[in-house]
């Protein structure tokens, strides 16, 4: 079911155009990732969602309602929208109780029941109720903004860029709890990240802005495997991509010959892989390589991955190919050593 | 249990503070202390004059003297003062700074200029514009309305500055919480000015106690002009002595007021990062109410005291501008300020630098000794100052030196101010960088800190030197015999209701005034990183 519809929304400052028509639906009860590089017109497209900016054009609906568009434009305090900011955005002169209960009626029977369900909601301590912003880590100011938030117990939830102020521990901690909360509260949720692992990882619903526009909207997994295009292979995490020429359903490249999915045209084309599907096999002295293979010409330690440098030459090419592969475990190859090089699964071939 | 956790005797507790000092070795922190330690005793000076001839006039005196109905007369219409023109003064200043800092306004820009440049008349001059224009204006009402229009930019600079530095996050998400525009503004914004009019309103309200020109050309009697009146009818008396405690009273109790009603809060951005540059609000319907407020106010604190001088000017020709006489004045001023502006910043310099290095117990409560002799009126300064020479040092009676210390006395705190901010901008590792270089710590803290401190330095200065060109009480009951500067000239020619000789020196006040109020206003605007 279609909760929020977002249909051709553009936006430009002056001669700048931060937004350029873009249509995305998103489903009740989903949490969506919206990711791109800064200055992609992620964080103006949430301010438009929340009601702070005015789209130029394009509409914006939710659950049946129009939000802006069409001769219609409805105030931020009366979208029903809750968002929480890079840092919390909490009012300095309250304390966390009254941070939380700012947007509760001042009398209502229950209050200060409900402002203590939401601090236990979101994990934090009781005892925190009389503190001053000032005096929160910055996970547990993020917790309030979220509490203040979900106070009035809103349709959709935006996050924007709430985990990237916070070190890397308490952000995968603070992520998962937030998930936890909005799923139990069975909120919507719209997350605005320029870290790909975070947007992969909170959402079920991943879209790629870049420059304005929205070039890939899918789950994370078709995503990850399936990307329209280079700078959206490379940017949702590490990625090889070789020329290629395809025929009769396999591609022949630098690794060999691979298994491509079904129904691609024959020609030129890129591949593309990620590291994981790669094993590296040293041989052993004497032994012959079944396959291509290659010689490691630089090993990067970093504790449990390791990025193993392997050169592969080619009678073909004057030139030696370089492949970076990510390397798990304990098998690590030396400097020097002579690797086979197998490929799992199908390689995706990068649409023209 | 041990015996020593408290300082039986107050040797003890010297002995631990000096220790303390040298503690940090190497650095002159001990005789930056001593010399900060004797200022702070200096402005001391005031406030034990006041309790030295209380004691002396004894207590039957001092309370036939004090409990009387002329006493109770000026208690009520300062109290009258105060409690009318803060809160308009207050709600103006916030009205200006909102419509200019965070509305479409069209020339915002402009406007916020406009809201400053009142600035540059001095309040006694504001009055004579007034009197000039309406002879009949008198009593709590002119008293207000002037005053109102002299010192609100005092507010709105604070305010403004705030109001730019203010992260638009905290207003959106109050939006995001359902509430409107209006309520926004109320429960998420004003809070967090609340700084800015706190210390805004206490440097008004010291101003309304201190100021005397202004209300002796209105005719309202207050504490500044009943002492003066007391003083040149009595000289010393022990009645203006005693008015003087009580202005002095006054003085604390508005400190007071102020720290109670600032709390202890801190209303920092919370949070990392650049806050995002506010929008600004569209005014729609309201533009029109918006701009004429604006114009009404500048028309009424630029606007007359224009018109007037520029009408007396007129009337008066070419010969009001006696070159001996205002040039006189002229050069005698400049040289004031100049010379005083330097004592006041080489007297602030200990405290600043300490207070910036080797913040502590005791840099706090020599800072504010500092900070709180620039908060009494000029006529209690002036006062303390002609008694103690009068009577223990006679030959500094009416003397420069004597004069000069006033001024220091009154401007220390403006002083301190730039100084501070500069220096803290310097790095201390310079200062390390400097000595391992085999630099003596003097050597290290004047090459180094000071040199990058300099427009601070020159800051501080010229905020004394304009404070000095406009000060009229102290100057009066203190200036050697002979000394005319633009200001006592000035009031002079205006108690002889010569108003058309007076123009050329109030428009000379205005003019050395201009430089120093547009320096503020980039200063306060820089500040902010606009």
């Amino acid at each position: 079911m279609t909760f929020l519809t977002l249909d051709a929304i553009s936006k430009s400052y002056g001669p700048t155009v931060a937004l350029d028509a873009i249509g995305m639906s998103i489903a009740s009860g989903g949490r969506t990732a919206i990711v791109g590089p800064s200055g992609s017109g992620k964080t103006t497209l949430l301010r438009i969602i929340a009601g702070f900016e005015t789209p130029d054009s394009g509409s914006l609906v939710l659950d049946g309602k129009t939000l802006a568009g069409k001769g219609v434009l409805v105030p931020a305090h009366r979208r029903g929208i809750g968002i929480v900011s890079q840092d919390g955005a909490l009012f300095p002169h309250l304390t966390v109780a009254d941070n939380i209960g700012f947007g509760l009626p001042k009398n209502a029977p229950g209050r200060s029941q409900r402002i203590a369900e939401l601090m236990e909601m979101v994990e934090l301590d009781g005892v925190m109720a009389t503190r001053r912003p000032h005096q929160l880590s910055g996970g547990q100011q993020q917790r309030v903004a979220l509490a203040r938030a979900l106070a009035l117990k809103p349709r959709l939830m935006l996050l924007d860029e709430p985990f990237s102020a916070l070190d890397t521990g308490l952000r995968d901690t603070l992520r998962r709890a937030v998930a936890r909360v909005l799923r139990a509260a069975g909120t919507t949720a719209i997350l605005v990240t320029h870290d790909q692992a975070e947007a992969l990882s909170f959402a079920d619903q991943v879209a790629v802005l870049r420059q304005g526009r929205l070039v890939q909207f899918g789950s994370p997994r078709a995503l990850y495997g399936k990307p329209k295009d280079r700078e959206t292979a490379t940017f949702l995490g590490e990625a090889i991509l070789l020329d290629a020429s395809i025929a009769s359903g396999r591609a022949q490249c630098a690794l060999g010959s691979l298994v491509v999915e079904a129904g691609i045209k024959a020609g030129k084309a890129t591949v593309m892989l990620r590291p994981e599907q790669i094993r590296l096999k040293t041989a052993l002295a004497g032994t012959k390589i079944e396959g291509p293979f290659g010689r490691v010409d630089d090993v990067e330690f970093g504790g449990g991955n390791c990025m193993v440098l392997v050169r592969i030459d080619r009678s073909d090419r004057a030139m030696p190919d370089f492949l970076s592969i990510k390397c798990v475990g304990a098998d690590i190859p030396e400097p020097g050593d002579l690797v086979g090089i197998s490929v799992h699964g199908t390689v995706h071939v990068l649409p023209e | 249990m041990s015996a020593t956790a408290f300082p039986a005797e107050p040797a003890s507790a010297l002995r631990r503070l000096i220790i303390a000092a040298k503690g940090r070795s190497r650095v002159p922190y001990l005789w930056v202390t001593i010399v900060a330690a004797f200022v702070s005793l200096i402005s001391l000076v005031p406030l034990g004059f006041i309790a030295w001839i209380s004691v002396q006039t004894g207590w039957e005196t001092a309370s036939k003297l004090i409990f009387r109905g002329r006493v109770g007369e000026l208690l009520i219409n300062t109290a009258l003062l105060e409690l009318c023109t803060l809160p308009i003064t207050i709600a103006l200043s916030v009205a200006l700074a909102w419509l200019t800092e965070r509305t479409d306004l069209p020339g915002a820009r402009l406007w916020s200029m406009l809201a400053v440049a009142p600035l540059a008349v001095p309040a006694f001059v504001h009055s004579y514009a007034w009197i000039s224009l309406v002879p009949g204006l008198h009593g709590l009402t002119g008293g207000v309305l002037v005053s109102v229009l002299a010192y609100f930019p005092f507010l709105y600079l604070p305010v403004a500055a705030q109001l730019r530095r203010l992260d638009p996050a905290i207003e959106d998400a109050a939006a995001s919480l359902g509430l409107n525009a209006w309520q926004v503004f109320f429960r998420a914004v004003l809070p967090q000015l609340r700084l800015a009019i706190c210390g805004g309103s206490l440097l008004v309200g010291l101003h309304l106690l201190a100021e005397y020109g202004l209300y002796v050309m209105i005719r309202f009697d207050t504490f500044s002009t009943a002492i003066v009146d007391q003083f040149q009818s009595a000289f010393n008396g022990p009645a203006a002595n005693m008015l003087a405690g009580v202005l002095v009273s006054c003085c604390l109790l508005l400190l007071v007021i102020e720290a109670v009603a600032r709390g202890g809060e801190r209303y920092a951005r919370v949070g990392s990062g650049a806050a995002r540059p506010a929008d600004r609000r569209r005014l729609g319907r309201m533009l029109i109410p918006a701009l004429a407020l604006n114009v009404l106010t500048a028309a009424l604190a630029i606007g007359v005291p224009f018109v007037t001088l520029t009408r007396w000017l007129y009337i008066g020709g070419s010969e009001i501008w006696r070159i001996d006489l205002v040039g006189g004045a002229f050069a005698q001023t400049v040289v004031l300020a100049i010379a005083g502006g330097v004592l006041a910043t080489i007297a602030a310099a200990p405290m600043a630098w300490l207070s910036v290095r080797a913040p502590g117990r005791l840099q706090r409560v020599l800072e504010a000794c500092h900070y709180y002799v620039g908060s009494l009126p000029g006529v209690v300064v002036a006062l303390a100052l002609v008694t103690i020479t009068v009577r223990l040092v006679l030959p500094l009676y009416q003397t420069f030196a004597t004069l000069f210390l006033a001024y220091i006395m009154l401007f220390l705190p403006r002083a301190m101010v730039g100084l501070r901010t500069s220096i803290a901008q310097a790095p201390v590792e310079l200062e390390r960088a400097a000595m391992a270089l085999g630099r003596t710590p003097f050597q290290a803290v004047r090459q180094t800190t000071m040199r990058l401190a300099a427009p601070g330095i020159a800051a501080s200065t010229a905020l004394v030197a304009l404070g000095i060109t406009n000060e009229l009480t102290a100057t009066l009951m203190l200036s050697p015999t002979g000394v005319e500067t633009l200001a006592t000239k000035f009031w002079s020619l205006t108690s002889e209701i010569d108003y058309v000789a007076a123009a050329p020196y109030a428009v000379m006040m205005v003019l050395l005034s201009l430089p120093l109020t547009f320096l503020l206003y980039v200063q306060s605007r820089r500040a902010t990183g606009q």
